[in-house]
C-alpha cells in the first residue's frame, strides 16, 4: 500500500464514523428524553454530518476520481463502509446509545488532536475545525454519564448494562493495521498507543465518578475497519440510502 | 459594470449588508467569517464556517453570490477556508453589541453572564445546546427571562 492509498483509505474511515455515528444519532431525533437533551443530540449530529461531507470532500479530491460527498455516502455498499463497529450498533435505548456514543467520543477528541498535527494539510484542518466542537460532546457525554451512573439504583444498573455491552467494540478503535502504520510513518499520523493510554484514564476517571465498574479483559470484536461489519448496518444504509438508490442522482 | 471599477472597500461595504441567516441582526463581517477579500478582474470572497455542520454555510455563499452580482459583479469566486479554525474571537465589538441588542448575550471568558434584558449577573445554565450549535441556553435568576448565549468557540 503506498503513501496515498493509505491517506485515502484513512480519511474515509474517519468520514465513514462520523456519518455512521450522525445517522444513529438521527434516527432518534425527535424522541429526547427532554427538549435540551433533544437540541443536544441534533447538533451534535449535525457536527458530525458536517464533518463527515468535509472528510468525504476531501477523500473525492485525494482520490482524483470525481467522486462526490454524496457518491461515497450513499451509493457504496456495506462492505466498502470502514467505519468502527462501535459505531453502528443500534440505539437501543438512552443509556446505550450515550454510551456507544461517549466511549466514542473519548477516543475521538483525541485522534482529532493528533490529526491537527498531521501531515496532510486537508486532514489537518478538517481535525482543527472539528476538534473544537468535539471538546463539547466529550463534555455533554461525561455529564450525562456521571448523571445515569451516579443517579437511581435503576439509571445505574441499566447504564452499567449499556457499559458491559459496549465494552467489546472498544479494542478495535486501537488496533493498528497497515493503513494506520502508513499513515503514521508517512504523514505523522495518530499513535494508537499513546491514544489508548490517554483514552484509557479518561475513560477510567469518568467511569469511577459515575460510581461504575470499568469492564475486564475480554474478547474484543473487530472487522469494520476492513468492511467486515455486523448485521445492523446493512438495515441503517437501506434506510439512509433509500432515496438515492430509487432516484439516481436526485438533487434538492 | 467595467472589471476593477470598484474598490475593495466597496465590496466590503456591500457585504456588510449580508446577513447570517441564523442571526440576521448581524452580518457577514460582524460575525467574522469573512476571511479575505480581493479584487482584481473580479472579485474573490474567502469564507469560513462556523461550525463543520452549520446548515448556513451554503446560504451564506449564496446570498454572498447574489449581493455582489446585484452590485454588476460579474466574475466572483467563493473560497471555503478551514484554517484557521473560526473562533467567536472574531466577532467584531460591533457585532457583540448588536447580539447584545437583540437579546443574546455575546460571548464572554468570564463565568459570570450577565442578562440581556436585566444586566443582572445572577443568571444560570440551562444547557450548552440551543436553537443552534452555536448557541447555549441560560436563563436570569432575577427577572427570569430565559435568553441565549453566544457560546466561546
Amino acid at each position: 500500500m503506498n503513501r496515498e492509498q493509505a491517506l485515502l483509505a484513512y480519511t474515509l474511515r474517519l468520514a465513514d464514523n462520523a456519518l455512521i455515528l450522525s445517522q444513529r444519532m438521527v434516527e432518534v431525533v425527535a424522541a429526547g428524553p427532554e427538549l435540551e437533551e433533544e437540541l443536544a443530540n441534533a447538533n451534535l449530529a449535525l457536527d458530525f454530518i458536517g464533518q463527515a461531507r468535509m472528510l468525504y470532500t476531501h477523500a473525492g479530491h485525494l482520490e482524483g476520481r470525481g467522486r462526490s460527498e454524496d457518491d461515497f455516502a450513499f451509493m457504496r455498499d456495506e462492505h466498502e463502509f470502514r467505519n468502527l463497529l462501535l459505531l453502528e450498533q443500534p440505539n437501543g435505548h438512552f443509556g446505550d446509545a450515550l454510551v456507544r456514543q461517549y466511549l466514542f467520543e473519548a477516543f475521538y477528541l483525541h485522534l482529532l488532536e493528533s490529526l491537527t498535527q498531521c501531515a496532510d494539510p486537508g486532514l489537518a484542518d478538517i481535525a482543527a475545525r472539528a476538534v473544537k466542537e468535539v471538546k463539547y460532546h466529550l463534555r455533554h457525554c461525561s455529564k450525562w454519564l456521571i448523571r445515569l451512573g451516579d443517579g437511581t439504583e435503576l439509571s445505574h444498573e441499566r447504564v452499567q448494562t449499556s457499559l458491559d455491552e459496549a465494552w467489546r467494540y472498544t479494542g478495535e478503535m486501537f488496533e493498528v493495521d497497515e493503513v494506520d502504520e502508513v499513515m503514521q510513518s508517512e504523514y505523522a499520523g495518530p499513535d494508537l498507543v499513546a491514544i489508548r493510554a490517554l483514552w484509557q484514564s479518561e475513560v477510567t476517571a469518568t467511569v469511577a465518578e459515575a460510581t461504575l465498574t470499568l469492564p475486564g479483559e475480554q474478547w474484543m470484536a473487530s472487522g469494520g475497519k476492513r468492511g467486515q461489519h455486523s448485521e445492523h448496518l446493512g438495515f441503517l444504509l437501506a434506510e439512509m440510502q433509500y432515496l438515492q438508490r430509487s432516484f439516481p442522482g436526485a438533487t434538492w | 459594470m467595467v472589471a476593477g471599477s470598484y474598490s475593495r472597500e466597496q465590496v466590503l461595504e456591500w457585504l456588510a449588508k449580508v446577513p447570517d441567516p441564523e442571526i440576521p441582526v448581524l452580518s457577514i463581517l460582524d460575525l467574522g467569517i469573512v476571511r479575505d477579500v480581493s479584487v482584481d478582474e473580479g472579485v474573490t470572497v474567502s469564507l469560513t464556517p462556523t461550525y463543520s455542520g452549520c446548515p448556513a454555510t451554503e446560504a451564506i455563499e449564496s446570498s454572498v453570490l447574489q449581493a455582489l452580482k446585484r452590485h454588476g459583479v460579474d466574475e466572483i469566486e467563493i473560497r471555503r477556508v478551514l484554517a484557521p479554525a473560526w473562533t467567536t474571537d472574531w466577532i467584531t465589538e460591533e457585532g457583540r453589541r448588536k447580539l447584545l441588542e437583540y437579546g443574546i448575550a455575546p460571548p464572554s471568558t468570564s463565568p459570570d453572564i450577565a442578562c440581556p434584558q436585566c444586566k443582572s449577573l445572577n443568571t444560570e445554565l440551562v444547557s450548552e445546546f440551543g436553537s443552534t450549535a452555536c448557541k447555549a441556553s441560560r436563563r436570569c435568576c432575577d427577572c427570569l427571562e430565559p435568553f441565549e448565549y453566544f457560546k466561546c468557540l
